[in-house]
């Protein structure tokens, strides 16, 4: 624990290693050594005389000594995730802040306070706050710990300090505009790379995306047809005799199929849709995130382009931006390899499911 | 067991060949001409197998076949062709005539068509079939001089009867309730499956894309790489395996399709007895009423109201010589008509038993082939998931190497 609070501090001594911050995190990783726990539930809505809008209960269970209690339960609105994931973001501009889901969805047409939408919604803030507890660093954020325990009052007098919106708007104008001014002279060659990778990654999961969508579609189509097609046996077998019984029981298998295509239809929608999801914001956080890195540097660069001759001063900006640097990078390779392994995990898991779906298809047709 | 043409003759239709024409309106026309092959099935003779014999036939030759067969047994439910142009498509399955897979299904079906008759007790005898199989030139007038058209009832006669008879046989009714009924949830039934089919297509090919992404992804993964690479592979392999799945069902559809078709032959068979009935009745009730002619003209009562009654009342009866002019005539027609009637009934009475003995034939053929028809339905679906079992078992080893 003390180690990792080295790490938020600035200490000019020790440079860290990628490595070892990795194998940190990893071990952060074990579920049996959280001691943080958050769940989000219980969607209500609220109606007053200006809006109407839903809250989400939010329930953290903890074991760390600077929480005052161990056990929290707040309402929170979206609003409010908006401004914790932006406070975050201000915090921490290199870091990779997990992503939020989005205000409204366009193209499914789905009516704001719908069942789905909320649930939807609801399951995408469970990962957003879980994702930012697992992380090394946000998970010490103060406005990360207020979220999770102040009173509504108390969390909208808080929200009224600190910089405001536009402030944080001007600094990712900056950013996009500093890497439209023709990109980063001394970039180094590791975020070149990776710079590269986002951009084919983003590409590549936006089309993952949608081609699982188009199979949750045609597979939609397909239990539609298929429910019809099972009891046309059974009217059948009512004008039959001798094979009165085959035919009811191919109407049965038919039936049954139906029922194991909408489990498969449910696993896609539960698993697989989410995390291809979450991963096409990511990759658009991602992008920012590097620009941002991106900016920092640009300033690193220009300043010291600018202030060759104070070698102090630029030591101490050299090595905030080293440290900096250092992070981004562990911040990334952490968040890689956490995110190879998760959405292996994921994938496995849907893959298993479809491999149940076919074995149970199996099991009822033999019979 | 009877002595059937089929267990004497081996009977295969093994080619179809595209030819060109002039048809009757003397316009080139394109079909398909099909290769039927007979050999004689030799009783277990040393190592001699008998010359194959055989002859091009078109579909338009198979129809006379069927047509001259329907005529001469309308007591039998004559086996049915297959269907002359493509119906249940569905997206992927071309309804164009000269489709390569189309023409092959119609080739199958058609030999199919000749076994059966080639296995029915009474049909097989035929020596008309005999000569279609056997006989390449002249078939056709050979047909025509049999004078079948002639025999042949016409629809509106068999309609009207349809509508008109009041007493017939229970069990004709019946049947034809069921073959309505056949008739009506097979099409439902095939309807439905070819929008499945196409449903099922879908979601198999598009998973054909994830083949391709994985590919492109894995160039940018480092540790991912390999397992999205082979993963994809089996993403095809997933997506083209539909393919050969939906070809097998297409097969399970034509087993469907005959009974759809046979279906039309079991009412031809209750149209037959119903015109026949009807014909009956309308005999005896003709009957009937010129005995009651002769009646009236004997007594001479008058029971019911009649126009010559009444003019012979204004106008003066008839005379006595007259009279017994017309009683002769009468009586001659009446006796005439009893005759009549007395043939019509055995012929009547003949039909329902002949037919009925082909019905039950028929009905055992039918739960027969039906029943492994579902049967074969269901091992194809377990084939399939034991296919996709495979794929996903494989491509889960893959995403697990991630």
């Amino acid at each position: 624990d003390t180690s990792l609070s080295e790490v938020n501090s600035f200490s000019p001594s020790m440079p860290i290693s990628p490595s070892s911050m990795i194998n940190q995190y990893k071990f952060e990783d074990e579920p049996e050594l959280r001691d943080l726990f958050i769940t989000v539930d219980d969607p209500e809505s609220h109606i007053t005389a200006i809006e109407t809008f839903i809250t989400y209960r939010v329930v953290t269970k903890t074991s760390r000594g600077e929480f005052d209690s161990s056990e929290y339960e707040v309402r929170r609105r979206y609003q409010d995730f908006l401004w914790l994931k932006s406070k975050l973001e201000e915090a921490h501009p290199t870091l990779i802040i997990p992503p939020l889901p989005e205000k409204f969805i366009m193209k499914g047409m789905v009516e704001r306070f719908s069942d789905e939408f909320i649930e939807t919604r609801r399951k995408a803030l469970h990962k957003f706050l879980n994702r930012i507890a697992d992380h090394p660093t946000l998970t010490f954020n103060e406005d990360f710990k207020i979220f999770l325990t102040a009173q509504a009052w108390e969390l909208s007098s808080h929200k009224k300090q600190g910089p405001g919106l536009l402030s944080r708007m001007g600094q990712t104008v900056r950013a996009v505009a500093s890497s439209v001014r023709g990109g980063v002279k001394n970039r180094p060659e590791m975020f070149t790379e990776m710079n590269n990778y986002m951009e084919t990654f983003s590409q590549k999961i936006n089309v993952l995306d949608k081609i699982a969508h188009r199979i949750y579609k045609e597979e939609r189509e397909y239990f539609n047809e298929m429910k019809e097609y099972g009891p046309i046996h059974t009217l059948w077998s009512a004008s039959e005799e001798d094979i009165a019984d085959s035919l009811k029981g191919v109407a049965c298998c038919i039936d049954k199929c139906c029922k194991a295509t909408e489990k498969r239809m449910a696993g896609l929608s539960e698993n697989l849709l989410p995390i291809l999801h979450e991963y096409v914001l990511y990759s658009e956080i991602l992008m920012g995130v590097l620009k941002r890195r991106d900016q920092i540097q640009g300033e690193l660069d220009s300043k010291v382009d600018a202030l060759a001759n104070k070698k102090t001063e630029k030591d101490l900006f050299s090595e905030e931006i080293g440290k900096l640097e250092d992070k981004v990078e562990c911040a990334n390779n952490a968040l890689k390899a956490d995110w190879d392994r998760w959405k292996q995990n994921m994938q496995c898991d849907m893959r298993s499911t479809f491999t149940n779906v076919a074995e149970n298809n199996l099991r009822y047709y033999e019979e | 067991m009877e002595d059937c043409l089929a267990k004497k003759m081996e009977i295969t239709v093994s080619e179809a060949e595209k030819r060109t024409g002039r048809n009757a309106m003397n316009m080139q026309e394109t079909y398909t001409a099909y290769l039927i092959e007979t050999r004689a099935v030799e009783s277990q003779s040393e190592g001699q197998c008998a010359p194959v014999d055989s002859l091009w036939r078109r579909y338009s030759e198979f129809e006379l076949l069927r047509n001259y067969l329907s005529v001469t047994y309308p007591h039998i439910v004559v086996p049915p062709l297959p269907e002359k142009r493509a119906d249940f498509v569905w997206h992927k399955l071309s309804a164009d005539n000269m489709d390569p897979d189309f023409v092959e299904r119609r080739r199958i079906g058609l030999e199919n068509f000749l076994l059966r008759v080639a296995s029915h007790p009474v049909l097989c005898q035929d020596k008309i079939f005999y000569s279609f199989l056997t006989q390449e030139g002249g078939w056709k007038e050979m047909v025509n001089e049999t004078g079948f058209q002639l025999k042949a009832d016409s629809r509106l006669k068999a309609l009207n009867a349809t509508f008109r008879v009041k007493n017939p046989d229970k069990r004709f009714t019946e049947l034809k309730h069921y073959s309505d009924e056949l008739q009506s949830v097979i099409s439902h039934l095939l309807r439905v499956r070819a929008r499945v089919a196409d449903r099922l297509y879908g979601v198999y090919k598009v998973h054909g894309n994830y083949g391709r992404v994985f590919s492109e992804w894995s160039a940018i993964e480092k540790e991912m790489g390999d397992g999205l690479q082979s993963a994809g592979h089996h993403m095809d392999v997933y997506a083209a395996s539909i393919d050969d799945i939906l070809e097998e069902e297409e097969h399970y559809a034509d087993q469907l399709k005959e009974y759809l078709f046979y279906a039309e032959a079991l009412r031809a068979v209750c149209r037959k007895h119903e015109l026949m009935q009807y014909d009956l009745e309308m005999a005896a009730q003709d009957l009937t009423s010129k005995k009651q002619q002769c009646e009236e003209l004997a007594t001479g009562t008058v029971r019911t109201f009649s126009l010559k009654g009444m003019t012979s009342k204004l106008f003066g009866q008839e005379t006595p010589e007259q009279r017994e002019a017309k009683l002769k005539v009468l009586e001659e027609q009446i006796q005439e008509g009893e005759e009549q009637l007395k043939s019509k009934n055995l012929e009547g009475r003949d039909f329902v038993k002949s037919a009925w003995a082909d019905i039950e034939r028929f009905k055992e053929q039918k739960n027969h082939d039906l029943k492994e028809a579902l049967i074969s339905y269901a091992v194809m679906q377990i084939s399939m998931c034991k296919k996709g079992i495979q794929v996903w078992t494989n491509a889960k080893e893959c995403f697990s190497k991630m």
